[in-house]
């Protein structure tokens, strides 16, 4: 890169960019170039006026008067509470902060839970036999469809809502488990007892790495269904976070607002699945990019 | 006359199958690897060589007989029965070095030391700089060393190798098998290799164990009296090229008989 601006002229004064940097740079700009098409045929067909604007308020409406959009949140992360927001943004990040907290503490306690049952269910025979009939019945039941029963048992509040993105993951995650320690090479095995290792010595430092870019690609699978889940659970059993704006902002026929909180909910879908992929990156540095795993 | 490293006594070994009729791969097979000594397994495939190599291993139990190593009934796997297989089995979230080193972090050896110890026996091996790449940036051939160079960390008294470079192309394996001679020689271990190719036999074994057909037993053992190394254009390598076609022809026409029957 340094050693060719010399040799062209014209060149010159145009600062040398990394490959990487101008890949950056081109998908960064394909991204604008996207999202631009998209929002400029929405505009258009405003203009248009095909497009009602109370339904289907084009992206300069809803995105125009952030401030008056903004007194929708208030501190309680709900509409319609006394402690009513003045239009700054903090009430805004706190909504989003709950939201994201129950994603991810769901998420945490569902692949932990579903590995450690996992492994049990394949290394303690009598727990296979009592367990996985039962897994795999409960396992194509929606995590929708849990919701009811998540709030008989733990009421209104926080906790049916991370249950509900536990659900959505542990099923997939305990059954990937099972199939995945069966799939380790057998050799891989081998060569630890060769060397002497005990069986959790094994576990640890084989099994588990050699399951865990699986198990995390199944968690990448699940991410937007976790989403989904946790803004059902908030519009009926949490009553606070995005889930319940969007739903208050749907029964106000608040469209301007309904599009705001889904352009957020995009952008933390988009950041979530980024940051997996980061965590993944330096979690998992063996597995190179592109290799199934991305 | 020493002690033999490893001692084969009356090894029978029966599949049973779930549902269906049992499968007998060995029986009745004897046989002593003296200490250094460089032994090949010889075989058509099915005949159960590689099986007893798992069994002296310590991987697989025997059904019948019993296999002592220097006085020691096998019981378990064992790192002194270091064993490599047709793929290098290297773990993918390990360095090579750290891959080297793995034996050794199971058997407690501090971190700079089994670091130093792994990055000798990596340079001893012709991996010298290749301490901190992973496994999947290295060449088939390099896996291979870098197994071998796993297995030798533990310092193991026998070397086994299911048919280690069959998954090699031609002009890497005529490497590596000079490569395995001079870890042989360095390492004074007794190897024992399974293999299906003749020349392989050939160029590298003190004796060749050559096999029957399934169930294994011993057909013939042939010691090779030729000094390393063991061009093939010499008139003896073509006799014992021609022996040992001889008796595996012999074994593969049985094979293919009892399949028929």
């Amino acid at each position: 890169m340094t050693t060719t601006t010399g040799s062209i002229p014209q060149a010159k004064h145009v600062p040398a960019l990394s490959p990487r940097i101008r890949r950056g740079l081109a998908s960064a700009g394909w991204g604008l170039a996207s999202i631009g098409l998209f929002a400029g045929i929405w505009e258009a067909l405003w203009a248009m006026g095909l497009a009602n604007p109370l339904l289907l308020p084009p992206p300069h409406m809803f995105l125009g008067d952030i401030p008056t959009t903004l007194t929708f949140f208030d501190h309680n992360a709900r509409i319609g509470s006394t402690d009513r927001g003045e239009g700054s943004v903090l009430p805004l990040l706190n909504t989003m902060l709950w939201t994201t907290m129950r994603v991810v503490l769901g998420l945490f306690i569902g692949f932990s839970a579903g590995v450690a049952v996992g492994a049990l269910v394949h290394y303690v025979k009598l727990l296979r036999n009592l367990l996985l009939p039962t897994i795999l019945l409960l396992a194509p039941i929606s995590p929708v469809a849990w919701l009811p029963v998540a709030i008989f048992v733990f009421g209104i509040g926080d906790v049916p809502a991370i249950f509900l993105v536990f659900i959505t993951v542990f099923f997939s995650i305990v059954l990937a488990t099972v199939s995945q320690i069966e799939a380790v090479p057998k050799n891989y095995i081998h060569v630890a007892r060769i060397m002497g290792a005990t069986e959790r010595q094994t576990f640890w430092r084989v099994i588990l790495p050699a399951i865990l870019p699986g198990l995390f690609m199944i968690l990448r699978l699940n991410l937007f269904a976790a989403w989904m889940v946790v803004l059902i659970a908030e519009a009926v059993g949490v009553g606070t976070g995005l889930g319940q704006i969007t739903s208050m902002a749907r029964a106000t026929f608040n469209a301007k607002l309904v599009f705001f909180t889904m352009a957020i909910i995009g952008v933390l879908g988009f950041s979530f699945d980024w940051g997996l992929r980061a965590i993944q990156r330096k979690l998992l540095w063996w597995v190179a990019p592109g290799q199934g795993v991305s | 006359m020493s002690r033999p490293a490893i001692t084969l006594k009356h090894i029978g070994k029966t599949w049973t199958p779930e549902g269906r009729a049992p499968v007998e791969a060995l029986r009745d097979f004897s046989l002593d690897v003296m200490p250094g000594e460089f032994v090949v397994f010889l075989g058509p495939s099915g005949c159960g060589k590689s099986t007893l190599l798992y069994m002296i291993a310590g991987l697989e139990e025997v059904t019948g007989g019993t296999i002592h190593q220097d006085g020691h009934e096998v019981k378990e796997p064992s790192a002194e029965r270091g064993l490599i297989f047709q793929e290098a089995s290297l773990f993918p979230w390990l360095t090579i070095a750290d891959n080297v080193a793995f034996g050794l972090s199971i058997r407690g050896t501090p971190k700079l030391k089994r670091r130093d110890i792994a990055l000798d026996i990596l340079r001893s091996v012709g991996l010298g700089d290749m301490g901190d790449k992973k496994p999947d940036e290295l060449s088939g051939g390099m896996r291979q060393r870098a197994a071998c160079a796993r297995a030798l960390a533990m310092r193991p008294k026998v070397l086994m190798m299911d048919e280690p470079f069959a998954a090699l192309d031609v002009q890497t394996r005529a490497k590596m098998q000079d490569f395995l001679l001079q870890i042989w020689r360095d390492s004074g271990a007794s190897i024992i290799l399974v293999t299906h190719s003749i020349d392989e036999a050939i160029s590298l074994a003190d004796r060749v164990v050559v096999f029957t057909a399934r169930p294994g037993r011993v057909k013939t053992i042939v010691p090779i009296d030729l000094p390393r190394p063991r061009p093939s254009r010499d008139p003896r390598y073509h006799a014992y090229r021609d022996q040992f076609a001889e008796l595996l022809a012999d074994e593969v026409d049985r094979a293919f008989a009892e399949q028929e029957a």
